[in-house]
């Protein structure tokens, strides 16, 4: 089963038909194990990896430290779940270290992201304080390079 | 004394030894020359991995650079390297090697191969080894001084080199079986009974088997035997294994070679004077590779096990009859459907369609009706290539 997974984490856009050639699991197999993953929340979505700085589109990424307070019963769960609903925060991990909740924020400018973390975030009542580090270029993500693929270099016949 | 044909123009004679004139040459050379003239082809045509050797690996090598580790190492290879080896051998395949006098440092397997050869053959000696076969095994053997003697292969016994074939033509001058299992150009992969078998022949004819077991990582769903490993045939046996294929790294030009101490000590002989050693940062990365290697050899055969189904099914689906290779990177499909010849097929599917891969000759007469594929080729490309060769060998079906 996990074969199945592996192949789609790679290339969510493989058919059943593809994915049961590549691993030998029946088609209808595949098909089934596929549905129900989606169904438990097991795969979660399909989403694609765009370049937008190529389009020419402005985006501000920043990544925001956050130490909070952990409360009675709930720890970090109620806080993390304020922070995760707000649609600019795009990840939210609990870290260990010198903060609490890491997460990802995505804005159209600088000022978007400023506002959001001062006016959102920071006047949260467990939150102790905030470091927000504005990310100046991607090199990689999710696995994948950004910029130019580098080609290969192998020759075209080789023993 | 001049030579014939220099005494009225100054030109030279050729100087070019027998030994040399009567190999052919590569017939994969002849067919790079076309290739190279073409852009735009999708090649099937490689005989190494398409990733890039694993960066910690990359990364092990330059940190030793950096570190000044630029000389010459011991003629056997690094100690800590061979030490390493002697650990794979033992884990992989049970075999306990002396890393001092038991295992040789190469440049690849092909030295490794050379040295070997050199190093038992006399005169006029006679190697048996499978048809087809990866290039270089009959033209090291007649560089050697030896006899290449083929066993004709088939695809209905799945490229398998069977004993009897082998005993058939076993004479007062056979010094070796040479086999490569996983195989290239075919995929095929022996079992452990149908090795036994040979090694019994190795035993009662009192012969060597020198094993080039440089795919023995990449196998599908069976189990790779070491031949090494089999009963009484650790003394017999000349092991040759790089990290070109399992580890992508074809560039480096390193492998080993793990037999008894006679051997090695012969094969170090001709390779201290013809190689001194194997290079530096080759060794460093090798080292790195045998250390921590092994989750990025799962991940890269996983994803050869993806495309492997999808070009054989592909070539099925396309009406080229493909038996299933089980090992190294390999299809090797029948063509005779189109009732052209190895070469043809090959050359007028890179002109047609842009499509390369070679033809089953380049590696001995009965792969002759055969094309090898590799599918070390991203899947995209994989695809593209079979919607590519269907169209092809539709409008060439022998009528």
């Amino acid at each position: 089963m996990k074969q199945i997974f592996e192949a789609l984490e790679q290339d969510a856009r493989l058919t059943p038909e593809q994915i049961s050639t590549m691993t030998g699991i029946p088609t209808a197999e595949v098909e089934k194990t596929i549905k129900k993953a989606e169904k438990d929340r097991v795969i979660l979505k399909y989403k694609t990896i765009i370049d937008w700085d190529k389009l020419g589109e402005e985006e501000v990424w920043a990544f925001v430290e956050i130490k909070v307070v952990p409360q009675r019963d709930v720890g970090f769960d109620a806080i993390s779940e304020r922070i995760y609903r707000f649609p600019q925060a795009r990840s939210v991990y609990l870290a260990s270290g010198a903060y609490d909740l890491a997460i990802l924020v995505a804005g159209k400018t600088m000022q978007e992201i400023a506002v959001f973390v001062s006016e959102k975030l920071a006047p949260l009542n467990t939150v102790q304080g905030t470091v927000t580090h504005f990310i100046l270029k991607k090199y990689k993500e999710d696995g994948e390079i950004f910029g130019g693929g580098e080609g290969t270099k192998r020759l075209p016949v080789t023993p | 004394m001049l030579k014939a044909g220099s005494m009225h123009t100054n030109v030279p004679g050729s100087y070019i030894s027998e030994r040399v004139n009567n190999i052919p040459p590569s017939g994969i050379r002849k067919f790079f020359d076309l290739l190279s003239s073409m852009e735009g082809v999708i090649s099937l045509g490689v005989g190494e991995p398409d990733f890039v050797t694993p960066w910690h690996i990359q990364e092990a090598a330059i940190y030793s650079l950096g570190k000044g580790y630029t000389m010459y190492t011991s003629n056997q290879g690094l100690p800590q390297f061979r030490q390493e080896v002697a650990g794979y051998l033992e884990s992989h395949c049970g075999l306990s090697y002396n890393p001092e006098s038991e295992v040789l440092i190469t440049v690849g397997v092909s030295e490794g191969l050379d040295l070997a050869l050199r190093a038992i053959l006399n005169q006029g000696d006679e190697v048996i080894m499978p048809d087809p076969c990866y290039v270089a095994y009959p033209a090291c053997v007649s560089l050697a001084g030896g006899i290449p003697v083929l066993v004709p292969t088939t695809e209905e016994n799945e490229f398998k080199v069977l004993a009897n074939d082998i005993e058939q033509r076993i004479t007062q001058r056979t010094r070796a079986i040479l086999i490569g299992y996983p195989a290239n150009p075919t995929g095929a992969v022996m079992a452990k009974e149908e090795l036994a078998q040979i090694a019994n022949l190795a035993q009662r004819h009192d012969l060597l088997v020198i094993s080039d077991e440089v795919y023995d990582q990449l196998v599908y769903g069976v189990e790779h035997t070491c031949v090494a490993s089999l009963p009484g045939m650790k003394e017999r046996t000349i092991l040759l294994n790089g990290f070109s294929k399992a580890y992508a790294m074809t560039g480096w030009r390193v492998g080993y070679a793990a037999a008894r101490q006679e051997v090695i000590e012969a094969m170090t002989k001709i390779h201290q004077y013809t190689m001194l050693c194997a290079p530096i940062m080759g060794q460093m990365a090798a080292i790195e590779a045998l250390k921590a290697g092994n989750s990025d050899v799962k991940a890269m055969l996983s994803e050869y096990g993806r495309r492997r189904r999808v070009i054989v099914k592909g070539l099925r689906d396309i009406g080229l009859s493909c038996f299933e290779p089980r090992g190294a990177f390999y299809a090797f499909p029948s063509i005779k459907s189109t009732g052209l010849t190895s070469e043809q097929f090959a050359e007028k599917l890179l002109i047609e369609e842009k499509v390369a891969v070679v033809p089953g000759t380049a590696f001995g007469q009965c792969g002759e009706g055969y094309v090898r594929c590799c599918y070390a080729a991203s899947l995209p490309e994989i695809e593209e290539a079979l919607k590519k060769m269907g169209r092809f060998v539709k409008k060439h079906r022998k009528l």
